[in-house]
Parts: C-alpha cells; sequence; structure tokens
C-alpha cells in the first residue's frame, strides 16, 4: 500500500460528490488516462457561490481522495475563495501526500479551476448552451 | 475477515521445513566457511550441501553455482560480468524488451560503458520470436539475454530455440529464470543456455539469497572483488542460513514440483476462466496457455489498478498491477506497453499470483468481491460514463 495519511484513506473508501450535475453550470476536465489519473468536476453556482460540485476520477487512490477533498473545500465558498484553492492547500487539507502524488493534487485545483472559468466564460457570453 | 495472499510473484511465504533447516544457522553454527577448523568446516559443508541441492533442481553440477545475495544480484552479474568478460570480442548486447529492471537496466549501464543495446520486441502475448534475436545478432555481439517466463504476465519464452540461434553464433546467452526456477522444470542442460538466474524466495525459500549458474568454462567478470568464496567470482562471508534455506527449498521444490504446478493451474485456470464472465470488459493479458502456472493477469477497463488494489487490500485481497500510478516512477508497466497494450487499458492492470497456501475458496472470494469493487470505480470514472453515453448513443 502507499504511504497515505488516514484522511486521505478516509476521503478515498468514502468519497464525497461523487457523479455528475444534470445541466451544470460549469464543467472542467484535467489530466488524461495515458499520465494516469483524470478529473472532471461540474459545478453549479448560485449567488456568486459554489451551490453544487460533483466529480469523475479516473485514477489512483490519492487522485480520488483529492477530487473529493477538493469538492468538499469549494462547496458553499464563493467563487473568488474557490479559485484560491491551490495544490498546496489540497494536500495540506489531506495531511499530506507522497511526494510522488503531489501532481494529483495539482489535477484537482486545476479541474476545479477550469469549471469555474467555464462557468465565467458562458456568463460572458450570456451563452445559454 | 478471509485473508488472501495473491501476490506470489512478489515474493512467496517461507515453508516451515525451510525455516527449520535455517535454524541451527542462525546461532549454533555460525562459523566462517573460509576458517581451517571445525567451526569453518561446518559452515562449509551446509553451504556445499546447499549448491549440491540447488544444482539438482536446474540438472546443473554444484561447482557451476554461485550464490548471490538476489535476483536482481544475479541478473546484474550475468549482463555486466559476462558482457565485460567478452569486451574485447566486441561491445554488442541483446536483451528483450520485456526482461526485468535488473537486466533492462544493466544493459542501460553497459550503454554508458561504452557497449551498444539492441532490444528485441515480443508479440502481444509477450512472446519473443527466436528469429527477432537471430536478425539482432551482429559480429561483436558478446551477450543474449531472455527471460525464461515474464512473472507479470506469466508468458513462458522459446529458450531452446533462442539457445539454438545462439550457440551456432556462438554468442553467450543468460536468462533469467526466477519466475520459474522451483516452479516450473528447469534443465539448463535441455534449454542450452549458458547462463542462468534464480531467486529463493520465488519458490518458499528465504529473502536475501540467490544464485547465478555458469556453464563451466563461461567467463565472467567479478562484480565484488575480495576473497575467493564462490571460486572467486562473488567475494563476501556467505550468508550461511539463507543459502540453507535456499538449498532446503531447493530440495522441495524439485521433489513436489508436480503436484504444486497442477495445485496452481486449476486455481489460475478457474480465475482465468471465470472472472471475464463475471467483469464486463476485462481482457487477460500474456498468452493464454503457455504461461506459469501460478500466474492470472488481466486489465480490467475505464479504472485504475492502485485503486483497485487498496479497495481489494481492504477486503484482505493482497495482488499487484502494473499500472502507472502503482510504481514509483509513475510510468506504466513497461511489460504491457512492449505487448501493444494501450496506456489507457495498462492503467487498469491486475496481478493475481497463487502460492501453495491458496485454495478454490480464495478464487470464490475474488469472484465474489471483485466485482463490486469495479463497479464502484467505473460509477466514479468518467472515462466508463463517457463509455456508456457514446455507447448507447451508438447503438
Amino acid at each position: 500500500m502507499p504511504v497515505y495519511s488516514e484522511k486521505v484513506m478516509e476521503h478515498f473508501m468514502n468519497p464525497r460528490n461523487v457523479g455528475e450535475i444534470e445541466n451544470p453550470d460549469g464543467v472542467g476536465e484535467e489530466g488524461n488516462p495515458i499520465c494516469g489519473d483524470m478529473m472532471t468536476f461540474y459545478i453549479k453556482v448560485k449567488d456568486n457561490r459554489l451551490d453544487d460540485v460533483k466529480f469523475k476520477t479516473f485514477g489512483c487512490g490519492a487522485a480520488i481522495a483529492v477530487s473529493s477533498i477538493v469538492s468538499e473545500m469549494a462547496r458553499g465558498k464563493t467563487l473568488e475563495e474557490a479559485m484560491k484553492i491551490t495544490p498546496r492547500s489540497v494536500a495540506d487539507e489531506l495531511e499530506g501526500l507522497p511526494k510522488n502524488k503531489f501532481h494529483c493534487s495539482n489535477l484537482g485545483a486545476q479541474a476545479l479551476n477550469k469549471a469555474i472559468k467555464d462557468y465565467l466564460s458562458k456568463k460572458k457570453t450570456g451563452g445559454k448552451e | 475477515m478471509r485473508k488472501v495472499y495473491l501476490d506470489n510473484a512478489s515474493t512467496t511465504p517461507l515453508l516451515p521445513e525451510v525455516r527449520e533447516a535455517m535454524i541451527p544457522f542462525l546461532d549454533k553454527v555460525f562459523g566462517n566457511p573460509s576458517s581451517l577448523h571445525d567451526w569453518g568446516d561446518a559452515a562449509r559443508e551446509a553451504v556445499e550441501a546447499a549448491r549440491t541441492q540447488v544444482a539438482q533442481l536446474i540438472g546443473a553440477n554444484a561447482e557451476e553455482i554461485i550464490f548471490t545475495g538476489s535476483g536482481t544480484e544475479s541478473n546484474n552479474f550475468a549482463i555486466k560480468g559476462l558482457a565485460l568478460a567478452k569486451q574485447n570480442k566486441g561491445k554488442h548486447v541483446v536483451v528483450s524488451a520485456i526482461e526485468h529492471f535488473s537486466v533492462l537496466h544493466s544493459a542501460r549501464t553497459l550503454g554508458k560503458w561504452g557497449f551498444e543495446l539492441s532490444l528485441v520486441p515480443v508479440d502481444k502475448y509477450g512472446v519473443v520470436d527466436p528469429e527477432d534475436v537471430r536478425k539482432s545478432l551482429r559480429k561483436d555481439t558478446v551477450l543474449v539475454s531472455v527471460m525464461h517466463a515474464n512473472g507479470e504476465v506469466g508468458t513462458i519464452e522459446p529458450i531452446q530455440e533462442i539457445a539454438k540461434i545462439t550457440r551456432e553464433n556462438n554468442v553467450v546467452f543468460h536468462t533469467d529464470a526466477v519466475a520459474t526456477a522451483g516452479t516450473i522444470p528447469v534443465d539448463v542442460k535441455e534449454l542450452g543456455v549458458d547462463g542462468l538466474s534464480l531467486a529463493g524466495n520465488q519458490f518458499y525459500g528465504p529473502k536475501g539469497v540467490s544464485a547465478l549458474w555458469l556453464r563451466k568454462a563461461v567467463r565472467i567478470m567479478p562484480l565484488l572483488d575480495g576473497g575467493v568464496q564462490e571460486g572467486g567470482r562473488r567475494a563476501g562471508t556467505e550468508n550461511i542460513p539463507a543459502i540453507v534455506g535456499l538449498g532446503k527449498a531447493a530440495e522441495l521444490a524439485k521433489r513436489t514440483m508436480a503436484a504444486r504446478i497442477e495445485h496452481l493451474t486449476q486455481l489460475r485456470d478457474r480465475l482465468l476462466n471465470e472472472l471475464p464472465g463475471r467483469i464486463d470488459h476485462v481482457v487477460v493479458t500474456g498468452h493464454p496457455q503457455n504461461r506459469l502456472p501460478g500466474n492470472a493477469s488481466f486489465c480490467v477497463e475505464f479504472i485504475e489498478g492502485e485503486s483497485m488494489l487498496m479497495l481489494l487490500n481492504s477486503k484482505g485481497v493482497a495482488v499487484s498491477s502494473g499500472s502507472a500510478c502503482t510504481s514509483r516512477a509513475l510510468k506504466a508497466s513497461h511489460v504491457l506497453i512492449a505487448m501493444g497494450i494501450s496506456h489507457e487499458l495498462a492503467q487498469g492492470s491486475l496481478l493475481f499470483s497463487f502460492g501453495l497456501d491458496n485454495t478454490p475458496e480464495d478464487v470464490d472470494y475474488v469472484l465474489e468481491v471483485l466485482p463490486a469493487i469495479v463497479d464502484r470505480l467505473r460509477q466514479m470514472s468518467p472515462l466508463y460514463s463517457k463509455f456508456t453515453k457514446t455507447s448507447k448513443g451508438g447503438e
């Protein structure tokens, strides 16, 4: 077993917010199956806050735990606050990640970021799909 | 909770008889085999008895066995030592693309020392075509190394055919038999090789001891200089308890091999045959028939190996995976990639390797718990949801 913290194991065994959102306000995908991990985040925005965050993840234990904690950290936050979630804050929230798994926390923060940017760009263009 | 160890390709447990044989050499018999007194004699006799036991396992002469500290050391010694001993003849070595890292990386080190390296490809089952070995030979080729069987996918290689070609061309041929010696019949004369590596912890012996067999008159450059232990080819005071354990494990393996093979083959075939019926989109990796008796290896689509491994562990089941995420280097298994399996599919690699302690109930247990694990991870997988959407849309 990789040396994972108890928090990582807990989130891996009981991931929060798994799934997709129907008619999401924003979608962000990061990573690819070749490098090992791939995450898709779905968000619902209400009054400039993340009303709902869900994810689907292909990857290792760390990737799944990262997705879960990112979804938990982001829920209820304003968009500005959520954009400030960094790979470091994700890893810290998980009580650390093995060195060679740190890139998973990158993916999580980036996928969420992309989902928010997706929402903002749709809003700017006023685009309904 | 039920505990099921299905990772015997990583290492096997120690047999009680082997442990018993080792105990006196942990305390009572402590002499140095090089010493010229009764204490030394007792230790030396034990080492030489073990040498005979190991030689008999592979149809060799006792004086051709060199004890080493691991399968990795045996392979390093063979690749570097055999090539260096022949460097006046030439500086070209040939190895297969699916060798263990202890062979591949040793060959790469030779590359830094001015040797040239050719990698022989494998087919989709992981089989080396002997004709590809023939084509790779050059006037300055001094060494060929192809493994007897691959522990990750179980495929057994056509060593005899390759040996014919290397003999015709007067090139030294080494085989890494770590996955086979002590598991299936290995006879160095039948195989026709010049050198062969084996490891004790693959057949219920202790860790930290292995052997390299070298046909008489084959020259090798020592990696460890010092005293004249192991005929001056591997210096250092012998690890007596481990060597005694290796000898005992070799004796037991030879005596009970047929029954062991039958036992392992039954378990392997049940899992190979039944798992694909329980889980959709699973492929068997390695050769369908010509494979190690205890090896059942698969790739499960749309999910990743480490997360399967962790969930199996939470159910008490120990397995391995060749996925990128399970390797420290975060690279998918070079064996699966060499077989033409995509990086995406290789991520779902799972290796079950059976041992003597396993029972048909262990197979039942895996068949019971794995489908739910796969299903759970697929429900989380964006690749699976894409697949289900497009396949529904396409129909």
